[in-house]
């Protein structure tokens, strides 16, 4: 061993290296990528010096004192978990465990799809990863399909789609002037899409607009979907974040299942659970029978093998010991409800304030909206001068997150509004 | 809200494509993975003497999974401390952990650190290193070959045709002197269109344990730099291979000292039995500080489309040991044990196959270095010592030595013995 270094580093203290100097970099042409533009923006918040400033920027959760939080039922499940377990590899598939209590939670504890074993899930890396698992499983088994995307959505839906390399096309979606859902546009473009379609569809709270369609609205797409054999998948980011009830914010997905629709989703345990750094999520596809779920599945595993391998242990165990066990599941429940009320009662307050400064506008659609995200109302140029001038960081479609926003600083928040948009 | 008619309330137009049935309704199911498939298979088995030689993850004297005492106490440490949030990381992960990630590989007082021309991303284990390294090539280097030694872990491929490359291969191992083919490496490697990527195991080649000597890694070099191919690393057993993390990185550090390109993957799944949690790091040196930062923000760009932003609590851990002296000491002595005991085992085998007079030349189990053995057995024999001996292992006669212990090594050797001499 030891002659074995003392040649290294001889070799080290060479000077004259074949062929390494005198080239040039292989990446010379390589431009700087422009900034994520959700996650670019709380890394320009962090740099700025000033007292005043707001992050309304990334959707995460923060309290009334404008600090990241770690749910208490988190807090007992890492305590429990810690130093007890091994670290060795999950199987492809991820917890088969944290896989049923996804399950559980998405399409009913007393689903039949769920007792007939007619869902093929996986643990994937949050929503993010459960829509690109998504992404790519279409384009092997469906090379031919495209994906219908609302106007507007996350911007990262997009980028993965892309990469994909399934071919994008758009839906209407949001109504700018009112604010809300562009209903009747949104229904022709399902009724015109070719039969077959593949559409991504938000589950609940959607983002960035907040407007969701009305149970008796998501009713009618579901028929219409059926009509014309569409296929739904549902991304579902904010499940028991939008209205404090997971049940409640699941309505969208449960129509369409009795309706009969075999359908995709994607979920995402970083906001409702806290677990956002931890990446655990679960994609899951609705099929006609056991066998091909488990087809499904085997497939499924196949793409995550050349990703990643296998998911991380560590936020499934989390999941699993959280909404494994009943004390600890109602806990959540609580707190869940905790995180939404606390921002409903932020709407409630931005609006207020808004109107009392006397703001000709009107500002409705705050709470008319629903889940993390406000939007609507601020035209670019107006979302830069609320950062120049007042410090406060959101995205440049004028997106809000509303988990951003205390006691403490919606006023100053309502008063900068009012003053780049009067 | 069950629903009333499970055979479909509405009736789909007689125009939809598939009436009903799945989109998927055509789609057959994935043959199991070859190497996890070996634990699935091993699982199902009940026989008591059964033995799990297939995936490479360490196993103690006991035949147990080993969680090291320094990342128990690196878990209790953050644990306890309620400061810790579950906050995004970057999309390039955790920045501590990146830096130390690159010493570690790299070597502290490396160049190319210290003048900072190397990016790093935090990214899950080796396997996402190599894919969100190989998607950048795809999209960033103006060549899509890629040239992978014959043979190499069998993800290798899928990985590299996923992300959009196109493997190529060079000779490698020889099944003759069950060693290096350094012949045809070199002549594969000169055949190769200038600027095609070289996949380089960094030490412990896996599935064969045969690595190149100091003077075969300089030569290598040699020839990649004056053909201007790129190299790519895949560094999965740093300090696992020879016990020493500096010597087990002297490949990659060789690259790095000339001034040239490269990439690095790194993977702490075996070093420090990270192996869930899937903690890694890719690197791409670069030549100068301002491309890095930028071949970095384009990493970012491959990266949110996949996952968004990396897992915290494995980089968590590495980075609480990596930083701490005393937890960092700890550390190289355990994975020292680790490396020793695999060592040990090897010896016990030859030991035991010599003492049986099983014919053929087992030297190669000493020689060959890593958690793996390439037996040189073939799927008949491996087949049989499977059905008869209980003991599985990949079809290509790979054996994880990390599974084997003192107490198990005679019922192998007696399974190779006996397939062997019944077996041609």
């Amino acid at each position: 061993m030891a002659s074995r270094t003392a040649i290294c580093r001889g070799l080290l203290r060479r000077n004259s290296i074949t062929g390494a100097r005198s080239m040039s970099s292989w990446w010379t042409s390589v431009e700087p990528a422009p900034k994520d533009p959700i996650l670019g923006v709380t890394e320009a918040f962090l740099a700025d010096p000033s007292p005043d400033k707001v992050n309304v920027g990334v959707g995460a959760y923060r309290d009334d004192n404008g600090k990241p939080v770690v749910l208490e039922c988190v807090r007992e499940a890492e305590r429990r978990i810690a130093g007890k377990m091994n670290m060795e590899y999950l199987p492809m598939g991820g917890s088969v465990k944290m896989v049923e209590e996804s399950l559980k939670l998405a399409y009913g504890e007393n689903s039949d799809l769920i007792k007939e074993k007619r869902i093929a899930a996986v643990q994937a890396l949050s929503g993010t990863g459960a829509c690109r698992l998504f992404a790519d499983f279409q384009k092997r088994f469906r090379p031919d399909s495209q994906i219908y995307i609302p106007v507007p959505t996350w911007a990262n839906h997009h980028n993965i789609w892309r990469d994909a390399h399934v071919p994008q096309r758009t839906f209407h979606y949001y109504h700018p002037e009112s604010r809300g859902l562009d209903f009747a546009s949104l229904m022709d473009d399902v009724k015109n899409a070719p039969n077959g379609s593949f559409f991504l569809l938000h589950a609940c709270a959607h983002n960035p607009t907040g407007v969701d369609p009305s149970e008796e609205q998501w009713r009618e797409i579901s028929y219409q979907f059926k009509i014309k054999g569409h296929f739904p998948f549902f991304d579902m980011a904010y499940q028991g974040f939008a209205s404090g009830d997971p049940e409640r914010d699941a309505k969208a997905i449960r129509i369409f299942l009795e309706d009969g629709h075999a359908i995709g989703c994607a979920q995402s345990f970083a906001k409702n659970m806290g677990l956002y750094g931890q990446r655990v999520g679960c994609l899951s596809i609705v099929c006609e029978d056991e066998k091909q779920s488990v087809a499904v599945k085997s497939q499924l595993q196949q793409l995550a093998r050349p990703m990643y391998s296998n998911p991380p242990v560590h936020g499934a165990l989390i999941v699993t010991t959280v909404l494994g066990d009943p004390e600890l599941k109602n806990l959540w429940l609580k707190e869940v409800k905790g995180m939404a009320d606390r921002i409903i009662g932020m709407r409630y307050a931005l609006r207020e304030n808004l109107e009392k400064l006397g703001s000709s506008l009107s500002w409705e659609h705050i709470t008319n909206q629903i889940g993390m995200f406000c939007y609507g109302g601020l035209t670019p140029e107006q979302v830069d001068r609320l950062t120049n001038e007042f410090h406060i960081y959101m995205t440049r479609n004028g997106r809000i997150s509303m988990a951003g926003v205390t006691t403490g600083n919606v006023a100053y928040l309502a008063n900068a509004i009012h003053e780049v948009t009067k | 809200m069950e629903s009333q008619n499970p055979n479909h309330a509405i009736s789909p137009s007689a125009t939809t494509a598939s009436n009903g049935d799945s989109v998927f309704a055509n789609i057959a199911k994935a043959p199991e993975d070859p190497i996890l498939g070996v634990t699935v298979a091993y699982n199902k088995d009940s026989s008591p003497i059964k033995l799990n030689l297939g995936v490479g993850a360490y196993r103690t004297e006991e035949g147990k999974p080993l969680v090291l005492n320094v990342v128990r106490r690196a878990e209790q440490l953050l644990v306890n401390d309620p400061s810790r949030v579950k906050e995004y990381l970057p999309i390039t992960g955790l920045a501590d952990f990146n830096k130390l990630s690159a010493k570690l590989i790299f070597g502290a007082d490396s160049p190319a650190i210290q003048e900072n021309r190397v990016a790093t991303v935090q990214c899950l284990s080796g396997t996402g290193s190599l894919r969100v390294g190989a998607e950048f090539l795809a999209k960033h280097y103006h060549q899509n070959s890629i040239y992978i030694p014959q043979p190499t872990w069998g993800n290798h491929p899928k990985v590299f045709t996923m992300a959009g490359l196109s493997p190529k291969y060079y000779r490698y191992y020889d099944p003759e002197t069950r060693g290096l083919n350094f012949q045809g490496l070199l002549e594969d490697l000169s055949s190769a269109p200038s600027g095609a990527i070289v996949l380089l195991h960094a030490c412990a080649h896996n599935p064969t344990g045969v690595d190149p000597t100091v003077e075969q890694w300089e030569q290598i070099r040699q020839l990649i730099r004056s053909k201007g191919l790129l190299p790519f690393f895949d560094s999965a057993y740093q300090g696992f291979a020879s016990g020493s993390l500096d010597a087990d990185a002297q490949s990659v550090r060789i690259f790095v000292a000339d001034g040239g390109e490269c990439l690095a993957a790194q993977s702490y799944a075996k070093n420090m039995g990270l192996y869930g949690e899937r903690v890694g790091a890719l690197s791409i040196v670069c030549r100068t500080a301002d491309v890095a930062s930028r071949v970095e923000s384009q990493l970012k760009l491959v990266i949110r489309p996949m996952y968004s932003n990396p897992p915290i609590h494995g980089a968590s851990i590495v980075a609480t040991i990596l930083k701490d002296r005393d937890m960092y000491n700890e550390w190289t002595i355990e994975l020292k044990a680790m490396a020793d005991r695999i060592i040990s085992m090897r010896q016990q085998l030859f030991d035991a196959l010599r003492d049986r007079g099983t014919p053929g030349d087992w030297s190669h189990i000493i020689k060959q270095i890593g958690m793996f053995t390439f037996t040189g057995l073939n799927t008949e024999q491996v087949a049989f010592m499977t059905k008869e001996y209980h003991i599985y292992m990949t079809s290509d006669g790979r054996i994880s030595m990390a599974g084997l212990s003192s107490r198990t090594v005679p019922h192998l050797a007696d399974a190779i013995h006996a397939a062997v001499t019944r077996i041609v």
